[in-house]
C-alpha cells in the first residue's frame, strides 16, 4: 500500500487535515503581518504574568487533576469497599460540569457576601475585616475549579488502565513481598503511567484553552491575553503573538511526554480476572470511601445541589417552551459535530496509517492543533477564510442569478460546526489512533491477501475492530460541544442560542441565579453522554472482542 | 478495482458530509421585510419590544446576541456582505470603537434629532443614546455619614484608606469614567486621581459592580462605586438577601451642583453595509418613541434618553438628578489614554 502511487485516500485525509488547521493557520498567520503596537506595550507590561500565571495554573492543574483522578481510579479498580459501586460512575459525573458553570457557582457560594462567610461572621460576631478566607477569586481559586472538573480525563485513563493490568504481575510483586501500597507505587503506578500521562495531558491542555474561568476571576493568562489584544485592542497581530507562544507552550508540553516516556514500550494483557484482590475493611474502608467522595462530592454534587437550590428559588424567567429550542438546538450542535468529527478523524487517521509520508504525518498533526487554542480565537480565525470564501461565492452566485445569497457559509451552523471541528478534531483523532495501533499489520495483510481492497479492508475488518474507540471518539466531542461557549458566541447564526449562551447572556449580566436553570439543564444533558463514556472507557477487556476504546494522547 | 472502491468510500464521505451540512445553510434571502440586529442587550424585556416593532410596521426582527467586541469583529469580517442592519451596543466607549472602524452610516432625522438630547447622540447622526445609566456612589451609612461624599474626586481622598471598593480598570464603565474625568480635567489630574483612589482600596479590584454593593452590605469595604441599573435592580428584586443589601447602603449621585453625574448609554447605530437600511431607520426611530423608550430602559433599569415616563419604582425612589453634559463621545475618544493612566496607576 505504500507503493510508488498514492492512494486517493491519503489524499482526500491530507486535504481534509489541511481544512481542519486552516483556522489555526489563519492565526498563526497574522504574526508575520505588521502590527499596531500594542506588542511592545503588552510585552514590556503583562507578558510576564502571563507567563507565570499560566505556568502556575498548569503545574497546580496537573497536580490537582492527578491527586483527584488517580486514588479513586485505583480504589475503584481494585478494591472492594462500601459505596464502590456508586462511585465507579459517580467519579465521572464533574465532566459534565463546564468549568465557567463551577466558578459562577462556589463564587456564589464562597465570596464575602455568599452564604459560607455570612454564615461564619454571624456564628462569630466578626466583621468581615476580622479574619482571613481564601480569596476564591484568585489563581488558587482557577486551580481548584479546573482540576474538580478536569480530574475525571485522568480517572477514566488511569482507571482503564489499572483495570486492564495483568492481575498475576500484582499478585506476583505481593508474593515477592511488596505491601499492597508498594505493589501500587512500585508496580501498577509506573505501568499505568502512558494512561495517567494522556489523562494529565487532556486536562492540561483544556487548561490552557480555558477562557470563561479566568476571565471570570480576573487572572492575567495566555487565553485572557490573547482576548484582550484582539478584541480589545484590536491588534491581530499581538494576538497572533500571544497564540503562538501558547502554542509553543503545548509542544513543550507534548515533547516532554515523549521525552519522558522515551523508548518505553507498555505491553500487557488483561487477564480477565474480575474478582479484587484488596477487601476493605474498618479504618479502610472509611478512608477509601471518603478518598472517593471528595472529588465526587465537590466536583458535582454540591455545585449541582447549589445549582439546583438558586433555580427553584428564582431562577430563569424565561424557562417554558423556549428551554425545549434552546436543549434542541444544544444537541442539535453536539450531535452533527461528532458526526462529522467522526468521519473526518477517520479519515485523516486511516490515511496517516496507510501513508507514512511526512507530509501526512505533519497534516496528521497540524489537524490537531487547535485543541489548545481558546475558543474565541479559532473563531475568529474561522471568520476571516470564510467570510472571504461568502463574499466570493456571494459574487460569484450574484453575477449567475441576479440576486444576492446572502452569507451562505457564516450565515448557517457551517461556520461554527466548522470551528468546533478545528477546536476538538484532537480528541476523536486520539482515539481512533490508539485503536488502530491495536490492529496488527498482520491482519492487514491478512485481509489484502484474501484479496479485500484497501477500503474494503477499513469496512470489514478495521471499523468492526474500531467500534469502541469511534464511540469513544464521538462522545467526548460531543460532551465538549454541548459545553462549548465562546466560538459559539462569536458564531451562531441569527435567532440561535444554545444552553450555554443562555446560562452566559445572565451570568454575564450579574444574574446568577436566573443562569442556574441553564447551567443546570447543561449539565443534566451531559449526564447521559458522561455515563456512557464511563462505561466505554471503563469496559473490561473479558467483557467483549472488541478493542475498548481508550484515549491516548500522543503527539497530535 | 482498489481505485474504483476508494472513489466510492470518497463519494460516500462526501455524500456524508453533505447530507451533515445541507440543513444547516441559513434559509435564502427572504423577500419579506426583515431587520438584522446586532445587540450586545440580552433582556427578556427587549423581547417584547422586537414584538412590539413588528406589529407596528410588519418588520420582522432577526437577531444575533454577543458581546460587543465579538459582533464588531464579526460584522467587519463579513464586510460587504454583512447582513447587519443595526448595531446595538451599552457604553458610549463601545459606539465609538464601531464609528472609528467606520461601521455606521449616519442618519437624518428629524424626530430622533429632537428627542434624543443632543449630549447622548453623535453630532453627525452616526449613532443614538436610547437609554443612560448613572455610575454612582455607594456608602456604608454605619462607617461613612452622610454628604460627607459627594463627589468622584472624594473617592481619592486620604481619610478614605482602605474603604473603596471597585471593579478592575480594564472594565469599560472604569475607562468610561476616567475618560470623562481626562476631559475635564486633563490627563494629569486624572492620574492624581486614580493614584488616590488606588491608595484608599479595601482590596485588589474584583467581581461586577453587583460584588461590590454586596461587599459594602457585608462590611468588607465602606465604599464603592456601581451603575446605577445594578442598585435599582436589587431594589425592585424579590430576594430577601437583595433588600437586606438594599437596606444597608446608601447612595449618592455625584457631582450634583458641579459638573453632573457621570451617565453611560445604551445605543445603537444603522452600519453602512445595511441592506435594510430604511428598515433601520425606523427601528431608531421607533426606539425613540415613548413606549419603546419606557420598555427599553425598563429591561435594564434603566433611564429613558428621550423625556420618556420613567415606569420604575426603585428609579422613582432614587428621585432625579442632574447628569454631566459633556458628550458621551468624547468618553471613547480618552479611552485608550484611560487605559495607560489606569496600568501606570497600578489599578489592576
Amino acid at each position: 500500500m505504500a507503493g510508488t502511487r498514492i492512494s486517493p485516500l491519503v489524499v482526500a485525509a491530507v486535504a481534509a487535515a489541511a481544512l481542519v488547521a486552516v483556522p489555526v493557520i489563519t492565526v498563526a498567520a497574522h504574526l508575520f503581518l505588521p502590527g499596531d503596537g500594542a506588542w511592545s506595550h503588552i510585552a514590556s507590561t503583562v507578558l510576564p504574568d502571563y507567563v507565570r500565571n499560566s505556568l502556575l495554573l498548569v503545574i497546580g492543574t496537573g497536580v490537582g487533576v492527578l491527586l483527584l483522578g488517580v486514588p479513586g481510579a485505583w480504589l475503584v479498580a481494585t478494591c472492594e469497599f462500601p459505596g464502590r459501586r456508586l462511585f465507579e460512575w459517580a467519579l465521572v459525573l464533574p465532566l459534565a460540569v463546564p468549568a465557567y458553570v463551577i466558578a459562577y457557582v462556589y463564587t456564589d457560594f464562597l465570596q464575602v457576601a455568599g452564604p459560607v462567610q455570612t454564615g461564619l461572621r454571624e456564628l462569630t460576631g466578626w466583621s468581615a475585616r476580622d479574619y482571613w478566607f481564601p480569596p476564591i477569586r484568585s489563581l488558587g481559586g482557577a486551580i481548584a475549579m479546573l482540576s474538580l472538573v478536569l480530574y475525571p480525563y485522568v480517572y477514566l485513563l488511569s482507571r482503564a488502565a489499572f483495570i486492564q493490568q495483568s492481575r498475576s504481575l500484582l499478585e506476583a510483586s505481593r508474593s515477592l513481598g511488596c505491601t499492597p501500597w508498594q505493589s501500587f507505587r512500585r508496580v501498577a503506578l509506573p505501568m499505568a503511567r502512558p494512561a495517567l500521562v494522556a489523562g494529565t495531558m487532556l486536562a492540561l491542555m483544556e487548561t490552557l484553552a480555558d477562557f470563561g474561568t479566568v476571565s471570570y476571576f480576573g487572572i492575567p493568562v495566555f487565553t485572557t491575553g490573547i482576548y484582550r489584544a484582539w478584541f480589545s485592542l484590536g491588534d491581530g497581530v499581538a494576538a497572533a503573538k500571544l497564540s503562538a507562544m501558547l502554542l509553543a507552550f503545548v509542544l513543550i508540553l507534548l515533547t516532554a511526554e515523549r521525552w519522558n516516556r522515551g523508548a518505553m514500550r507498555f505491553h500487557q494483557r488483561g487477564d480477565g480476572d474480575n474478582s479484587r484482590t484488596h477487601v476493605l475493611t474498618g479504618w479502610r474502608a472509611v478512608g477509601a470511601t471518603t478518598t472517593c467522595a471528595l472529588p465526587f462530592v465537590f466536583g458535582f454534587a454540591l455545585p449541582a445541589l447549589l445549582l439546583l437550590l438558586m433555580a427553584v428559588d428564582a431562577g430563569d424567567s424565561a424557562f417554558g417552551p423556549r428551554y425545549l429550542t434552546l436543549v434542541g438546538n444544544t444537541l442539535l450542535l453536539a450531535g452533527i459535530t461528532a458526526l462529522a468529527a467522526a468521519v473526518i478523524a477517520l479519515l485523516i487517521a486511516y490515511g496517516n496509517r496507510l501513508s507514512q509520508t511526512p507530509t501526512m504525518r505533519i497534516a496528521h498533526r497540524v489537524a490537531g492543533l487547535g485543541y489548545a487554542i481558546p475558543g474565541s480565537i479559532i473563531a475568529v480565525g474561522v471568520l476571516i477564510p470564510l467570510t472571504a470564501l461568502d463574499g466570493a461565492l456571494a459574487d460569484w452566485l450574484t453575477a449567475q442569478f441576479g440576486r444576492p445569497p446572502g452569507l451562505i457559509l457564516t450565515g448557517g451552523l457551517i461556520g461554527l460546526v466548522y470551528a468546533y471541528l478545528a477546536r476538538f478534531l484532537v480528541m476523536p483523532l486520539n482515539a481512533f489512533d490508539a485503536g488502530l495501533a491495536r490492529i496488527t499489520p498482520s491482519m492487514d495483510a491478512a485481509s489484502r491477501s484474501l484479496g479485500e481492497t484497501a477500503v474494503g479492508t477499513l469496512r470489514r475488518v478495521h471499523v468492526p475492530m474500531l467500534k469502541g474507540s469511534l464511540l469513544t471518539g464521538v462522545l467526548l466531542v460531543f460532551v465538549e460541544v454541548m459545553k462549548e461557549l465562546p466560538a459559539t458566541m462569536i458564531l451562531r447564526p441569527f435567532d440561535f442560542d444554545t444552553l450555554a449562551v443562555q446560562a452566559h447572556n445572565l451570568a454575564a449580566d450579574e444574574r446568577l441565579s436566573e443562569a442556574a436553570t441553564a447551567a443546570l439543564a447543561i449539565v443534566a444533558a451531559g449526564l447521559a453522554p458522561v455515563l456512557l463514556l464511563s462505561r466505554q472507557i471503563g469496559r473490561r477487556p473479558a467483557a467483549s472482542a472488541a478493542p475498548r476504546g481508550r484515549v491516548r494522547l500522543s503527539s497530535p | 478495482m482498489q481505485r474504483k472502491s476508494v472513489v466510492t468510500a470518497l463519494a460516500v464521505i462526501a455524500a456524508t458530509v453533505t447530507v451533515l451540512i445541507a440543513p444547516l445553510s441559513p434559509a435564502p434571502a427572504a423577500e419579506e421585510p426583515v431587520l438584522n440586529l446586532y445587540s450586545s442587550r440580552h433582556y427578556q424585556t427587549d423581547e417584547s419590544l422586537y414584538e412590539d416593532f413588528t406589529k407596528a410596521t410588519g418588520i420582522e426582527i432577526r437577531r444575533i446576541e454577543g458581546k460587543g467586541d465579538e459582533l464588531m469583529r464579526r460584522i467587519l469580517a463579513e464586510g460587504g456582505n454583512s447582513p447587519a442592519d443595526v448595531f446595538i451596543t451599552v457604553d458610549a466607549g463601545n459606539l465609538w470603537r464601531a464609528e472609528q472602524a467606520g461601521l455606521f452610516a449616519p442618519v437624518e432625522s428629524a424626530l430622533l434629532e429632537e428627542r434624543i438630547p443632543s449630549n447622548l447622540r453623535h453630532p453627525d447622526g452616526l449613532w443614538f443614546g436610547f437609554s443612560t445609566r448613572a455610575r454612582m456612589i455607594f456608602y456604608d451609612p454605619r462607617r461613612i455619614d452622610a454628604g460627607a461624599l459627594e463627589r468622584y474626586a472624594d473617592l481619592a481622598d486620604s481619610r478614605w484608606r482602605g474603604e473603596v471598593c471597585i471593579r478592575s480598570s480594564g472594565n469599560i464603565y472604569n475607562l468610561s469614567l476616567l475618560g470623562a474625568l481626562i476631559a475635564h480635567d486633563g490627563v494629569g489630574q486624572a492620574e492624581t486621581w486614580a493614584s488616590g483612589v488606588v491608595a484608599n482600596f479595601a482590596r485588589q479590584p474584583q467581581g461586577g459592580d453587583t460584588d461590590q454593593l454586596r461587599a459594602v452590605a457585608a462590611g468588607e469595604c465602606g465604599i464603592a462605586l456601581a451603575n446605577s441599573y445594578y442598585f435599582a435592580r436589587l431594589m425592585n428584586s424579590a430576594d430577601e438577601a437583595d433588600q437586606a443589601v438594599v437596606a444597608r447602603l446608601g447612595w449618592v449621585f455625584p457631582d450634583q451642583g458641579g459638573q453632573g453625574t457621570h451617565v453611560n448609554i445604551s445605543g445603537a447605530g444603522v452600519l453602512e453595509t445595511a441592506p435594510h437600511p430604511e428598515a433601520a431607520r425606523r427601528f431608531l426611530e421607533y426606539l425613540a418613541s415613548d413606549r419603546a423608550q419606557t420598555l427599553f430602559a425598563l429591561g435594564n433599569n434603566e433611564y429613558p434618553a428621550a423625556a420618556a415616563p420613567i415606569e420604575n419604582p426603585a428609579l422613582q425612589t432614587m428621585g432625579p438628578f442632574e447628569m454631566d453634559s459633556l458628550n458621551v463621545s468624547r468618553f471613547g475618544e480618552h479611552q485608550a489614554e484611560a487605559q495607560q493612566v489606569f496600568d501606570r496607576a497600578g489599578w489592576r
